[in-house]
């Protein structure tokens, strides 16, 4: 009985697409939740695929892991919107040709009656500070997500050290954040695509944007070989040259704007950190 | 509660129109998590027979790690398995992590203590006057086993119900061996992880409620199954 089991398992998973092809027609990208939630990817990788002959296996995680996992050639690119820390990884050697692909901006949001008396600032660090003055609930993703990296560099940049009680860490993604911000009349920090999503879900209202510390900027990097065995360096730069590539940048520029009424990334090929 | 009836009218709908991303996500998940209980049927039956029939030192620790093995958090293999599977992980070479494949192996890692341990009481509760009396009647030690394990046939089908029940709504290891590649990987639970990131909750109800449906025509078959002839 066994036997005959085991051998049925063997077929039906014979039957199933292994996917486990010769290492140069795979590309692993590891990228975050934002970028895939957005369905920014399902829009690109399909086009990246038919054009290349690639076939891309798509990594969506928290930057902090995405990151993470490129850095231990778990992966052969990487899309991902943490500055400090990509510079910081392309520094230590494990990746290379960080070249920026777009932006979406972050806002801040709360509650329609405002506690801390912050809409309408212009400065994101002064309303941050004002929110930790007033002890208003703030919720945090708490995930070193890029969003999270960016709201904590917010912090120590207006100089407090968000604590509890009234300092929230959500460890969830940006929709489940929104939720539980939303629940307990919370201010957040939150990427303007996600917020659009939810955007019938979550009464919370924006407080702050436009500020410069506020825009979200999103890099290609290519995984070093030296970082892991069986990296696919020749895909990984097939894909981040895709990212930056006029027509892919075309796509760029209107994905979103039938469904939410905007567009939602900005793209910026060519430019570099200092032009921000 | 509007939310909850839209849900219930999104899934109607998927299903009628035959939307072919929904299908094959279905598909996939009958698929992965079918192999994955027949390997762990595979590997489950003998140990628990083995388990519940020899007399050796060391089988009551044994039988103590299958048990807390049937508890064993998906998440922890899912780890596990990833790291074995990585590039740089020992398994490697065999470049299958992100594929149907390795959610295979993690699932039935998950399902084969299960299996395991309730083979393990099924075959326990064959009378051991029955045993005797087969090897009395001049059967050899493993046409007796073999008498056994059938003779319990009827009660293990609740080991194929609780290891496949288990392993296909199960959602931290498909999520991490898997990925939840569009088109690839993404089975029902990811894909609803997925769906309610994304804010869209009609989808997710829908996707759940074809997971309980599936699930229910699974477990009431084998139900069909085993209730036919008394035991």
């Amino acid at each position: 009985m066994g036997r005959v089991l085991l051998a049925l398992a063997v077929i039906l998973a014979s039957a199933l697409p292994t996917g486990a092809q010769a290492p140069s027609t795979t590309v692993i990208l590891s990228t975050t939740t934002s970028t895939q939630d957005s369905g920014l990817l399902d829009v690109l990788v399909p086009m990246f695929e038919r054009k290349s002959g690639y076939s891309v296996k798509t990594i969506s995680v928290g930057t902090g892991q995405a990151l993470a996992l490129a850095a231990r050639g778990e992966a052969d690119v990487t899309l991902a919107h943490a500055p400090s820390l990509e510079k910081k990884y392309v520094a230590d050697g494990k990746m290379s040709n960080r070249r920026l692909v777009m932006y979406n901006d972050f806002v801040i949001i709360g509650p329609a009656d405002d506690p801390a008396k912050i809409k309408g600032e212009k400065s994101a660090l002064a309303a941050l500070k004002k929110i930790a003055a007033a002890a208003s609930r703030f919720v945090s993703r708490g995930d070193r997500s890029g969003t999270h990296n960016l709201e904590l560099a917010l912090w120590k940049q207006a100089g407090v050290k968000p604590a509890a009680p009234w300092y929230i860490e959500s460890g969830q993604g940006m929709g489940a954040t929104l939720g539980i911000a939303d629940d307990r009349k919370a201010y957040t920090i939150t990427d303007r695509a996600t917020l659009l999503a939810f955007s019938k879900r979550v009464r919370l209202v924006t407080m702050v944007e436009g500020d410069r510390p506020l825009l979200n900027i999103y890099s290609v990097m290519e995984v070093n070989p030296a970082s892991g065995p069986r990296v696919n360096t020749v895909g990984g730069k097939a894909f981040a040259d895709f990212m930056l590539a006029p027509e892919t940048q075309a796509v760029i520029k209107t994905f979103g704007a039938d469904k939410y009424g905007q567009p939602l990334f900005v793209p910026i090929a060519g430019k570099k950190d200092e032009d921000f | 509660m509007d939310l909850v009836v839209a849900g219930v009218r999104h899934a109607i709908a998927l299903l009628l129109a035959g939307d072919a991303e929904v299908w094959s996500i279905l598909l996939l998940s009958l698929q992965v998590s079918g192999a994955a209980t027949l390997l762990a049927l595979g590997l489950g039956i003998p140990a628990g027979a083995v388990l519940a029939l020899a007399r050796f030192p060391g089988r009551t620790l044994l039988v103590s790690t299958v048990n807390t093995g049937m508890g064993l958090p998906p998440v922890v293999v899912g780890l596990f398995v990833t790291l074995l599977l990585w590039r740089s992980g020992p398994l490697g070479e065999w470049e299958i992590l992100y594929t149907p494949a390795a959610i295979v192996i993690a699932q039935a890692v998950i399902a084969t203590p299960i299996v395991t341990g309730i083979t393990l009481a099924a075959v326990q509760n064959v009378p051991a006057p029955f045993r005797l009396q087969l090897l009395g009647l001049g059967a050899s030690r493993r046409q007796m086993v073999w008498v056994v394990v059938r003779e319990a046939r009827l009660p293990m089908l609740a080991a194929v119900m609780a290891g496949f029940g288990g392993i296909i709504s199960e959602i931290g290891a498909s999520m991490m061996v898997g990925g939840n590649i569009k088109g690839q990987t993404r089975t029902l639970t990811t894909a609803m992880v997925l769906e309610t990131g994304k804010g869209n909750f009609d989808v997710a109800i829908a996707l759940s409620i074809l997971l309980l449906t599936l699930v229910f025509l699974v477990n009431w078959l084998l139900t069909v199954v085993q209730q036919r002839r008394p035991s």
